[in-house]
């Protein structure tokens, strides 16, 4: 993308290597890999849709349409992690590649050779995931939690699934300690930590997260391993082990795991919002206090996803109480956007629609947290589609339209060029519709009764599934115009000025856009 | 076929979301909301879903308020200027506390009915419940009768994937069973909750219980029912590839009616299986009977009624895991069709049907079948699904595994 | 040197490629082998693995020792080696957990009398730990105490620390000779705890009948004792390979980085050691 050369300076220093293989694959730059990242995202995000689809299709009515049961079982599966570990994850590492050394005003990442690598492991991990579904048996179909016992009826493919997540948790811890040391040890002179852009911030305490409960993970796959192939029983009840035992260890990392993908959600928007409404952030001292807790309180709340196993009651009681407490923290969020926009002086380009669009439905998808978070009704809700409506509306509307905003807001500056803001305007009612159509109806499903990882339904539920398989149709196809958006953007278009929105303040808007390949390699002065 | 029943689905779904008509299944289950259900503790479930609901709505209402007024008011081509205030301690608090005051305040009556619905002692009866891949099994404690329940017969063809038949026509698709869970009104009924392979998840909304059937460990749940009716649930933990087939089905009913069902019951699963045979299909031949073992005597039964048996057993009992043409799910579940055990020496055929597999989903089917239905089964398998191996098993060579 | 504030940033990275390249080739090799598969992938993809790992760190080896690298370099390094560390650390504690889970948790669901599980399902069960469980999974067997071979072990890694130390302080004062001398003593600990951990597996497996298959004892003994006693390794192996570089005349008394990457891994492991000897062993 970016080719401007640099001007000051001696022979070594180049702008991006000739040669594609070499410039693509040996990159150290913080940019091209950040680009790497993100077009790696993009394209996991249509595989896991194509997934979804299939999901949908066959949810379109009731009766067995389209697939075996065994084969949507591993859909749902696929999907998820799909979506999670491919899609979301890549894409906001992308971003912190490409924004966190520019906002903090240093040369580049802190460990560039390890950047690199970071990303090359992702295409190979997602291979030989995906690849599992050309196996005997077919791909993992326990659902995405990979609950033991059930995980251990699998085919050969258990191994190759097992240890691509093990494959792709050693490129999120390497990618994590990167941005942390990043973050602690390039800043320019005087850019103080509480100096730092909120996205910064927040994904400071998200690679914190991540060095946490990534390994956690990594050891109960282990477990599940050494019980499927070595005879170890952790996980059954027969050896003095307990399946549920997997569970807990699964959501230790699993939930903090969600406030993974939505951390960084909540700095892109914290530096959209002011940026739209000319005003400096309310709250921002709050706001990082905020996530600080949020991160906190994400290691203490686990077991939420379990009230159903039959815990003693005191655990039932304090994970209530604990997930309750979420609340605060994240409603402390919502009201700073809400108080920096008022008085504000705002306008609606591309990225604030997503923006603002994220802030409504995230609250949404919060509210419904909040209810889930009461243990004698989440009792009912539990693995009922008003699960799937909550954790997509947090996760579709929330961790997705970030990214999108994110795109729209730093397109001018990756590429130089506007957007086109016609059709991003387009895209995002469009999404908007889709997104409500899709997973609205769930809530009236899940409350009636219909359990999730099901693949065919009473006639009951037919209405509501038809809806929402419309609207996925509807919301996937809206994200091939966005496809089309960034292409275009990038062939060309409108040239960009360097600060590109009115309102916008930090150091990534003081470069030149398209940003030199290399920035920062003076450091700038912060006041 | 496939395209016909895809825009009957489409014109019905339409049809019916127009007409604002919504299908309600039954009485206590709403078509768009929780059910209110037909014990004390699902009615403080529901009131608390509802309390939670209006707290949130509230909260909504007044922070997009806010927003779009602001975004309303506060707009650049409104020719609003920008403030320049970027924080204030006192509001910060506010919204901090105020949060929290709602929350303790929904928090209380959260924890007091979790705390009623936790504490199973003082009992008038136990039910434990097993699942199983794909079935439920249910044992009246202290009353040996027991007995296992799975998707009604007709769904289960038609649920299959090219059935060709047209799922609409059955008011309760995939929610009716074989064998209903029959319980008394007006009594506390203990539950104990356990599974035999994976995970499953027991749950009758109208009961509002729902708790998760852990292989080697007992959960405990309990319910009192007000009213007598049918409650409908289904399996809530995915368990495999029928996890959607599992359905649940209580028929609560006065202590007299439940004391009449229970002596029939005790005195039915006395009978030989033969007669048992003879009632409604809907009942099952061949589910059942812990107690069996008396049965039938020992007469050489022919082998087109051993097929024709058989195939039924097979299909009822065996099609869920190794298919309905045999060819299972490999690599989890084997094909019958050319297998080295269902073509082989007949006494390693018995012993794995009799005695199951521990550690695999195969389970042990003595006991829960007759001797005669396993030798039919056994003869079905040796010379239909495309193996031909020419003998004919008898339940005498059963009885001796 | 590439920037004027002479952060130095390298500008190609074509051993992660092959790094990623190699791990893929393992890991597939690891998932064939568990299926029944042989062992030649995996080890191929180690071997890949390891030539990359000469590749990268000879690289990095060589900036370092040409002076690219200065304070703010040297912290990067310091911090990624301390959140790695810290990684680990949660590694180890997901087994810990299960550790403790099974002990507090799902023994006495199961064998104890108070316990619905205990009196409908297993009426004949007691929950003593060690515990192989209802099923007597693996027969028969033998606690492992804490007495012998694991108090020996306890003294060695701890005896290895100090010696670890005194080499640190060596390089210190600059004295490098010293220091690899000091590092060898450690390394051999080190290798003398992993030859006593190895006899003390082959007394269990053939002694005590105390296997991987023996319940969730078994099941938490070998996990615990040996992804530890793999570190223990790779802890040696960086040490050695610091060793190697100090007889080269590698490192000075104030750029040493790899030398304390290396000691801070080693005395990780050995905290981790304790924990084990406490948790595993004598409780
Ligand atoms: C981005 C991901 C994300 C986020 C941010 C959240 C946020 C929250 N989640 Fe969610 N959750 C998931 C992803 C996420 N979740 C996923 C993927 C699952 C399913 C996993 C699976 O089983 O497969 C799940 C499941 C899940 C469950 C288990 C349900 C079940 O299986 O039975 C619960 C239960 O407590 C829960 C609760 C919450 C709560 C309380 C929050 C809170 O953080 C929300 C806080 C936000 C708000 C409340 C709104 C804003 C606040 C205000 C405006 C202030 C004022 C408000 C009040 C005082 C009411 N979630
Ligand atoms: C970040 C995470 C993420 C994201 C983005 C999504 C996105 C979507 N999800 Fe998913 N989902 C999960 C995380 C996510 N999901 C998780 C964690 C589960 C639980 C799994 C489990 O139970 O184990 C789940 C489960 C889940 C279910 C429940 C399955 C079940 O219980 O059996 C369903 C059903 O509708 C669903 C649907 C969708 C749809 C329609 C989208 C859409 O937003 C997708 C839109 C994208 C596209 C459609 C692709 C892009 C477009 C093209 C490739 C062009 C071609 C398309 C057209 C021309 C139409 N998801
Ligand atoms: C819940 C799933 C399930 C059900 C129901 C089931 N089986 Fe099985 N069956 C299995 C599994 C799993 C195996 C493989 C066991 C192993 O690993 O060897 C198996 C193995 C077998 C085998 C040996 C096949 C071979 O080649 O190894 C036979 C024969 C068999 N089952 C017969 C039956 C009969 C008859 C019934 C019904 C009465 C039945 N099964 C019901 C899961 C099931
Ligand atoms: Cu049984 Cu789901
Ligand atoms: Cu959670």
């Amino acid at each position: 993308m970016s080719a401007a050369a640099d001007s000051h300076h001696d022979d070594h220093h180049h702008g991006p290597e000739k040669n594609f293989v070499k410039r693509w694959l040996y990159t150290t730059n913080h940019k091209d890999l950040g680009t790497l990242y993100l077009w790696f995202a993009f394209a996991m995000f249509f595989v896991g849709g194509l997934m979804a689809l299939v999901i949908r299709a066959e949810l379109f009515s009731p009766g067995l349409q389209f697939v075996d049961p065994q084969f949507f079982n591993s859909m749902t599966t696929m999907h998820a992690i799909v979506m999670i570990f491919g899609g979301v994850m890549p894409a906001f590492v992308g971003l912190a590649n490409w924004m966190i050394p520019m906002m903090i005003g240093g040369p580049d990442m802190a460990l560039p050779r390890l950047n690199n690598w970071s990303f090359w492991i992702m295409p190979f991990a997602l291979a030989i995931f995906l690849s599992t579904l050309l196996m005997d048996g077919g791909g993992p179909a326990s659902g995405w939690t990979l609950y033991a016992p059930l995980s251990l009826q699998g085919g050969d493919s258990f191994a190759f699934v097992i240890v691509s997540i093990h494959f792709m948790g050693i490129s999120s811890v390497m990618g994590s300690i990167n941005i942390i040391a990043t973050i602690l040890n390039m800043r320019a002179p005087g850019m103080t930590l509480m100096k730092m852009p909120l996205f910064v911030w927040t994904w400071l305490i998200t690679a914190f997260l991540l060095i946490a409960v990534i390994p956690v993970f990594a050891g109960a796959v282990t477990m599940l391993l050494t019980d499927r192939y070595f005879g170890t029983s952790f996980f059954s009840a027969a050896g003095g082990g307990d399946p549920v035992m997997y569970q807990h260890i699964f959501w230790f990392f699993g939930h903090p795991e969600v406030y993974i993908l939505i951390l960084p959600a909540f700095g892109i928007v914290s530096q959209i919002i002011p940026t739209f409404a000319r005003k400096p952030l309310f709250g921002y001292s709050s706001m990082v206090y905020a996530t600080g807790s949020i991160a906190f309180l994400s290691f203490i709340v686990w077991a939420h996803h379990m009230f159903t196993v039959g815990m003693p009651l005191a655990g039932e009681l304090f994970f209530m109480f604990a997930t309750m407490m979420i609340a605060v923290p994240t409603g402390v969020k919502v009201f700073n956007w809400i108080a920096t926009m008022w008085r504000g002086s705002m306008t609606f380009e591309t990225p604030m629609l997503f923006a603002l669009g994220f802030v409504v439905m995230f609250t949404f998808g919060g509210f419904s947290g909040l209810m889930l978070a009461m243990t004698p009704a989440d009792i009912q809700y539990h693995d009922t589609y008003f699960v799937v409506a909550h954790f997509h509306y947090v996760l579709v509307p929330g961790a997705i339209f970030s990214i999108i905003a994110a795109c729209y807001y730093w397109l001018p500056k990756w590429t130089g060029n506007m957007y086109d803001e016609r059709l991003g305007k387009i895209h995002f009612w469009s999404s908007t519709f889709f997104v409500n159509l899709l997973f609205f109806p769930m809530h009236f499903v899940g409350l009636a009764g219909m359990p999730r990882r099901i693949p065919d339904y009473n006639l009951q539920f037919a209405d509501m599934n038809m809806w929402a398989s419309i609207g996925a149709f509807g919301f996937g196809g809206s994200q091939l115009l966005l496809l089309y958006i960034v292409i275009k953007c990038i062939k060309g278009g409108e040239k960009a000025t360097d600060q590109v929105w009115e309102g916008a303040e930090g150091l990534e808007w003081t470069v030149a856009s398209p940003a030199p390949y290399h920035t920062f390699e003076t450091p700038p002065e912060i006041k | 076929m496939k395209s016909t029943s895809l825009k009957k689905a489409i014109a019905t779904a339409i049809g019916l979301t127009l007409g604002g008509s919504v299908m309600a299944a039954d009485k206590h289950s709403t078509p768009l909301n929780m059910t209110q259900g037909a014990t004390d503790i699902s009615h403080e479930v529901y009131d608390l879903h509802m309390a939670i609901f209006y707290v949130c709505c509230v909260i909504g209402l007044a922070v997009f308020g806010v927003m779009f007024y602001s975004i309303f008011k506060h707009r650049k081509s409104k020719g609003a200027v920008a403030a320049k205030f970027h924080h204030s301690t006192t509001v910060e608090i506010i919204w901090t506390a105020v949060p929290l005051i709602i929350l303790i305040s929904m928090a209380i009556p959260a924890a007091k009915t979790l705390i009623a619905m936790e504490d199973t002692s003082e009992a008038d009866m136990t039910v434990k419940i097993t699942g199983l891949q794909w079935k439920w099994h249910y044992e009246y404690m202290g009353e040996d009768v027991s007995f296992y329940s799975q998707l009604n017969a007709e769904h289960n063809i038609a649920r299959q994937l090219d059935s060709g038949v047209d799922v609409s026509q059955y008011h309760w698709y995939l929610k009716d069973v074989d064998n209903e869970l029959v319980l008394p009104v007006g009594k506390k009924i203990r539950f104990l909750h356990t599974a035999a392979d994976v995970i499953h998840a027991w749950w009758v909304p109208a009961l509002a219980v729902k708790k998760d059937a852990i292989p080697g460990f007992i959960n405990e749940n309990w319910a009192m029912i007000n009213e007598p009716g049918v409650y409908r649930g289904k399996c809530a933990e995915l368990c495999g590839r029928d996890h959607g087939f599992m359905p649940v089905v209580v028929r609560a009913v006065s202590q007299e009616e439940f004391d009449a069902w229970l002596i029939e019951k005790k005195g039915g699963t006395a009978e030989p299986v033969a007669v048992a045979e003879a009632a409604p299909a809907a009942e099952g031949s061949n589910t059942a009977v812990a107690t069996a073992g008396g049965g039938g005597a020992a007469a050489e039964v022919s082998m087109e009624s051993q097929m024709a048996r058989g195939g039924e057993v097979y299909a009822q009992q065996c099609a869920a895991c190794h298919q309905v043409n045999g060819q299972g799910i490999p690599p989890t579940f084997p094909a019958i069709t050319g297998s080295a055990v269902a073509t082989g020496p007949v006494d390693a055929h018995i012993d794995i049907i009799a005695n199951g597999k521990p550690g695999t989903a195969m389970a042990a089917f003595k006991g829960r079948l007759s001797d005669e239905d396993i030798a039919a089964v056994i003869t079905f398998q040796r010379n239909g699904l495309g193996n031909s191996v020419g003998d004919s098993v008898q339940a005498s060579q059963v009885a001796g595994n | 040197m590439s920037t004027t504030t002479g952060y130095y940033v390298p500008h190609d990275a074509k051993w992660s490629i092959v790094g990623s390249v190699g791990l893929c080739i393992f890991f597939v090799g690891l998932a064939n082998l568990v299926n029944g598969g042989g062992w030649l992938t995996m080890l191929v993809g180690m071997a890949v693995v390891i030539y990359m790992m000469f590749g990268w760190f000879g690289l990095v080896v060589r900036e370092s020792e040409s002076g690219l690298y200065k304070a703010q370099e040297d912290l990067s390094f310091r911090m990624s080696m301390a959140w790695f560390i810290f990684s680990e650390v949660m590694f180890f504690a997901a087994f810990f957990g299960a550790l403790f889970y099974a002990r507090t948790f799902s023994g006495p669901w199961l064998g104890d009398i108070s316990s619905t599980t205990n009196t409908v399902l297993y009426p004949a069960f007691d929950y003593v730990w060690p515990n192989n469980g209802p099923g007597n999974l693996g027969g028969d067997y033998q606690k492992m105490g804490w007495f012998g071979l694991p108090l020996i072990n306890t003294l060695l890694l701890l005896t290895s620390g100090v010696t670890c130390t005194i080499a640190h302080h060596a390089i210190k004062d600059g004295d490098r000779s010293k220091m690899v001398r000091w590092l060898l003593a450690t390394v051999i600990l080190g290798f003398i705890f992993v030859g006593c951990q190895a006899y003390e597996y082959y007394e269990a497996y053939h002694h005590y009948n105390l296997k991987m298959t023996t319940g969730i004892y078994g099941s938490t003994f070998f996990m615990l004792t040996g992804f530890h006693g793999f570190h223990v390794c790779m802890g040696a192996i960086m040490l050695t390979v610091v060793m190697l570089r100090g007889a080269k005349g590698h490192f000075t008394a104030d750029n040493h980085f790899a030398f304390e990457a290396a000691a801070w891994y080693w005395h990780f492991v050995d905290v981790v050691w304790l924990g084990l000897f406490l948790f595993v062993y004598i409780l």
